[in-house]
């Protein structure tokens, strides 16, 4: 039994399975976000005082961690195009520097938890530091998830793309779209949470 | 069943375990979603009986039982519940019926199984996936019902686990969110694989207006599950972080329990948790009446022998009722100090809800007009559906009216009201669809008599057991006493009701027996069909019964026409199935 598109596209709607399942599951994520964003958004009008995000948190390091994102997409990209231009060395090269670059985030973003707690700034400290806590540590999770995933490529995709090059070639791309996603969440949450 | 020979990578025949246990196919794992759902459902409403003992006859130890039940944590003396332990019941009660049993029956067993198959795709599309879905909400149900186990019981925060007392109580609530967790990760792998499924693999020539009404049901059904879950989702982080890091997301400033503060930062909002809450929980609604309504549309056109009666309204009628089902939530929260100015729009929004459903409800019932109906055991419970989900949808008119919500909120009118829509309802639909589709599955028949014997005393003991609950609304006796109104100076007079209530639930109980025995007896003695002993049009009954192991159809089938050409004029038989070529 072969299960139709797996890896062609359906030409009526022009995707692969993987490839539409990546995007419905992406819209469940919006929604995700959207439900914490918006849980954000009511306590922040309903809070009597609430401090301005620059005063607080380092908008220095999170704008490094911006530019790191931003650059690991990139890179990203960068890997599926080598994978379409038959080059598996390259794909390495570059997947290799957008797990590091996801590294780099994490690093960033644990010395920010450390010196936060250092100053007795806790979830329970206040709703601004529970809401802080909550939305950054489900991004960190879905960021610590891509990094798996992409090592899980860099290391064991080689067997793949031998047997069924353009199999695994769908598969970095369906990772990339969960890349680029995880990336703009920061997008929309380093400004929320750090420049009002 | 022959063994069919595919040219793939699986032996022909696989261990045991791989077969039936761990199996990728969706129609095991239909089938395993079907059992488990059933025991679970079983399981709940056995909780139900309990309370209902308590409510009937307050302070008396349980019958038969009550001299086993010794927990002092539970029953105080031997036999009579303590209200703890009720709270708990009620609960898990309501939690285990929706997540655990008629959700996971209506979606994960009957979209598994037949939306493959009425498709004309070989399987889901990622088999893995949904093999996952599947243990990922059998240990959510484990973890469910095993906090029964803990030694301060279950949850007994309702099966809304409103905060600030959700965040006050003993661990069963945090293995209530665990549970909730993982019901809700099995929701989300099902639902973009039904979407994708639709979407991708349907047959050659199966266009999405040529697709059964049941398919549009389970495609708006998955839609609304993959996009209203998710902030439940982050309403359960938040309230696991409220409750083990003591966060304050849901807990106002100075809030005082038991005449001492509680030691919280405070500045949080128990109506941020309603609003989450209810954003899934009113999509979900329709997550439990839209396949319901799809398989009484499938069961009604075959056993009217007729095309059904506005296709194509149904369908727009079903789509927008997905979008509208996005907008109504805060209807459960006018009296909650939310606002006169929200709970007119969520009022106007929620009149505009009902006409949708009411325009499939009239379709199916105008179905029926001119039909040469055959009584059979499916039909016969589909039949009961439209009057019992009417009376359902029409009770909830009034508590869609803010004004009259002030009377009927926290009634038992509320309590009938949702039961209505949900156990003589959908559970009745399911019931039907247990009938209707048992030969595909087994390739045998249910037995008529023994289900006849199920349908008669089941409508009538539903309906003992809710349309008095209207009654007491009515009065205004409240749903949550734990004496069912007993030690209450209101109201008096209609609580000889309760009796009646408690009876008719036991009564209930007992005639499932047949059912429970035609399911497994004709597994193995029923009377031996063919591939399509109802005569119907939709192409899951092109395949063998039971379809071959994997693959399902012996030819890739196409559809050549609309589902439900019965009766064209100029035909041979009063039926022409869509997998049929066209004949010169």
């Amino acid at each position: 039994m072969d299960i139709p598109y797996t890896v062609k596209p359906r030409p009526d709607t022009g995707l692969y399975n993987g490839k539409l399942g990546m995007w419905l599951f992406l819209a469940s994520e919006v929604m995700l976000f959207g439900g914490m964003f918006s849980a954000y958004v009511f306590l922040r009008t309903g809070a009597p005082d609430w401090p301005r995000g620059a005063d607080v948190l380092n908008v220095p390091l999170a704008t490094l961690n911006t530019v790191l994102l931003i650059t690991s997409s990139m890179t990203m990209v960068m890997s599926w195009l080598a994978l379409k231009l038959n080059d598996f060395g390259r794909f390495r090269r570059f997947i290799g520097f957008t797990i590091l670059l996801g590294i780099g985030f994490l690093a960033i973003k644990s010395y920010e938890y450390y010196d936060k707690i250092q100053h007795d700034h806790l979830p329970s400290t206040s709703v601004f530091y529970a809401i802080y806590f909550a939305l950054t540590g489900l991004h960190i999770a879905h960021l610590v998830g891509g990094v798996l995933v992409c090592t899980w490529h860099a290391l064991f995709g080689k067997k793949l793309w031998l047997a069924q090059p353009e199999r695994f070639t769908n598969r970095i791309e369906v990772t990339g779209l969960y890349w680029h996603f995880v990336d703009l969440v920061w997008i929309v949450m380093f400004p929320t949470l750090y420049l009002t | 069943m022959t063994s069919h020979d595919h040219s793939d990578s699986h032996p022909p025949r696989q261990p045991f375990w791989q077969r039936y246990i761990f199996s990728t196919d969706h129609k095991v794992i239909g089938v395993q979603y079907a059992l488990t759902s059933m025991v679970f459902m079983f399981a709940g409403f056995m909780l139900m009986v309990l309370m209902r003992w308590q409510l009937a006859y307050p302070g008396t130890p349980l019958p038969f039982i009550g001299h086993l039940l010794t927990s002092e944590a539970r029953f105080s003396p031997p036999g009579v519940m303590l209200p703890e332990f009720y709270n708990s019941l009620g609960a898990m009660h309501g939690t285990v019926m929706i997540f655990l049993g008629v959700v996971p029956f209506a979606v994960g067993a009957f979209a598994n199984y037949l939306v493959p198959l009425q498709i004309g795709a070989p399987d889901m599309a990622f088999p893995r996936l949904n093999m996952a879905s599947y243990w990922v909400y059998f240990l959510g149900g484990v973890i469910f019902l095993g906090s029964f186990f803990l030694p301060d019981g279950a949850a007994r925060a309702g099966w809304t686990s409103y905060p600030p007392l959700s965040i006050i109580e003993t661990p069963g609530q945090t293995f209530w969110l665990a549970g909730m967790f993982m019901v809700i990760v099995s929701s989300l792998l099902g639902s973009v694989n039904i979407l994708v499924t639709i979407i991708q693999l349907r047959a050659p020539g199966l266009t999405f207006m040529r697709l059964p009404f049941f398919v549009w049901g389970q495609f708006i059904t998955a839609f609304l599950l993959l996009l209203a879950f998710p902030p439940l989702q982050a309403a359960a982080v938040m309230q696991l972080m409220d409750r083990l890091l003591h966060t304050s997301f849901f807990i106002p400033s100075g809030l005082y329990i038991n005449s001492a503060p509680l030691e919280v930062s405070g500045g949080g909002s128990v109506l941020l948790y309603q609003h989450l809450f209810w954003f899934l929980a009113h999509p979900e609604v329709y997550v439990l009446i839209l396949p319901a309504m799809g398989i009484v549309a499938e069961i009604v056109a075959n056993n009217t022998r007729k095309p059904l009666w506005g296709y194509r309204s149904m369908v727009y009628s079903a789509i927008f009722l997905g979008f509208m089902s996005f907008v109504v939530w805060a209807h459960h929260m006018y009296l909650t100090g939310m606002g006169t100015t929200i709970s007119t729009f969520f009022q106007t929004t929620t009149m505009i809800i009902s006409v949708p459903s009411i325009v499939i409800l009239t379709a199916l019932v105008i179905s029926l007009w001119g039909g040469s109906i055959r009584f059979n055991t499916p039909m016969l419970f589909a039949l009961a559906f439209l009057p019992m989900f009417a009376i359902g949808g029409l009770t909830g008119l009034p508590l869609g009216l803010a004004a009259a919500d002030i009377h009927l909120h926290d009634t038992y009118y509320v309590i009938g009201h949702f039961h209505y829509v949900v156990a003589p309802g959908t559970i009745f639909a399911l019931f039907a669809g247990v009938y209707f589709w048992f030969p595909k599955v087994t390739g045998r028949q249910m037995n008529e008599l023994l289900g006849k014997i199920h349908f008669w005393p089941s409508l009538l003991f539903m309906n003992g057991i809710f349309f008095p609950m209207l009654i007491q609304g009515l009065h205004g006796v409240n749903r949550r006493l734990y004496d069912g109104g007993a030690f209450y100076a209101n109201n008096q007079e209609v609580l000889f009701l309760n009796k009646a209530m408690t009876h008719s639930a036991f009564a209930l109980a007992v005639v499932q027996l047949p059912f429970i025995f035609n399911l497994f007896w004709s597994i193995w003695f029923g009377k031996k069909v063919g591939d399509n002993p109802w005569d119907a049009t939709t192409i899951e009954w092109s395949a063998p019964s039971p379809p071959v192991g994997h693959g399902n159809f012996v030819t890739t089938p196409v559809a050549h026409r609309g589902p439900y050409e019965y009766s064209v004029a100029g035909a041979a038989r009063d039926f022409t199935p869509q997998f049929e070529p066209e004949r010169v």
